[in-house]
């Protein structure tokens, strides 16, 4: 991938930390059409497609990733694991609030695949952040 | 986690200066974070709407009042000073936020959903409904800007802080982005205090 510096010295990386944030937005949106149907039932063809769009772009992330070099994986990996450990239990707690109020069957799969996502892309956007400045 | 939590700096590297150790995640705040979490998942197990009213509007009142403070006065204070000054203050500032203000969110968040439940504001035949979607369109607006740019800013500059020669003009720059970001949350929140006090009166 490309890595020549910036004129500050900083590396140049793929857009990875604004996809991150773009499957964010997409599971926010989705999760606001879900919450603002409740407790009717929501339309899940718009949420579930709000939700693949959003796997899509981590999977792009994935690929992105395999494909970058000279990156500080070990500032990477030790940001992203605390911060995923943070996320899965705020992650948790809304998906009791979603479990407490009776949302089940497809609609609580999407609920959780949205949360998943969330958990997900909110410490690779922070460990992201972090490594692209760390000494690889 | 005492690798992320507190990162020596300046002790291996020739001529750099002897500084302070910033602690990026505050051990000390992480019992009260806790304490809140628990709150809210009472609050939201046993439906007792005190408690949820009581950590919804505690979370919401302290995330708002602390958005605004920190978008439209201490960022603007922090922006006019200089480099050091800035740099001793972000390393007190910063860490104690990344405890803070995602624990208020989501006392706020878990516990709002819950009470709009409740209290019947998210029927579509209640008032309150338009009030409440709203209300979750600037919440989902604010939460993007702060998981996608803000926060991770914040623990970027932290860990620049930390290098034995941080970049001053890596940690001005996305100090000016936590800055504004920091900003246009704290504007958007006036449109949360419009909503909340709409639905309270209807």
């Amino acid at each position: 991938m490309s890595d020549s510096p910036l004129p500050s010295g900083d590396r140049h990386f793929p857009p990875v930390a604004w996809m991150t944030t773009g499957a964010l937005a997409l599971v926010v949106i989705g999760g606001i059409v879900m919450a603002s149907y409740a407790p009717r039932k929501a339309p899940l063809g718009v949420a579930g497609g709000l939700l693949g769009l959003a796997v899509l772009l981590l999977l792009a992330v994935v690929v992105v990733f395999t494909r970058v070099r000279d990156f500080a994986w070990p500032t990477f990996a030790k940001v992203f694991k605390w911060a995923l450990l943070a996320y899965v239990i705020e992650a948790g707690m809304i998906e009791f609030s979603f479990v407490r109020n009776h949302t089940s069957g497809t609609s609580l799969q999407i609920v959780t695949g949205m949360l998943v996502i969330f958990a997900v892309s909110v410490p690779t956007t922070i460990a992201f952040t972090a490594a692209r400045f760390a000494d690889s | 986690m005492a690798d992320l939590l507190e990162t020596p700096v300046g002790e291996h590297h020739g001529p750099a200066p002897q500084r302070a150790k910033i602690q990026i995640v505050p051990l000390k705040g992480l019992p009260f974070a806790a304490a809140a979490l628990v709150l809210v998942t009472v609050a939201i197990a046993t439906n007792w709407t005190w408690l949820l009213m009581f950590a919804h509007v505690a979370g919401g009142g302290l995330w708002t009042a602390i958005d605004l403070f920190v978008g439209l006065v201490i960022g603007p204070i922090l922006g006019r000073l200089s480099i050091p000054a800035r740099a001793e203050f972000s390393a007190k500032f910063m860490p104690a936020m990344v405890v803070i203000m995602p624990t208020l969110v989501t006392m706020n968040l878990g516990s709002g959903f819950q009470l709009a439940r409740k209290l019947g504001n998210l029927s579509a035949t209640s008032p309150n409904h338009a009030w409440v979607i709203a209300s979750m369109i600037v919440v989902g607006i604010m939460a993007t800007i702060a998981l996608g740019i803000l926060e991770p800013a914040n623990i970027a500059v932290l860990f620049e802080m930390n290098k034995p020669v941080p970049n001053g003009e890596r940690i001005g720059r996305l100090m000016k982005r936590f800055i504004y970001t920091a900003g246009i949350t704290g504007v958007m929140q006036l449109a949360t205090l419009v909503i909340m006090t709409r639905i309270a009166t209807q």
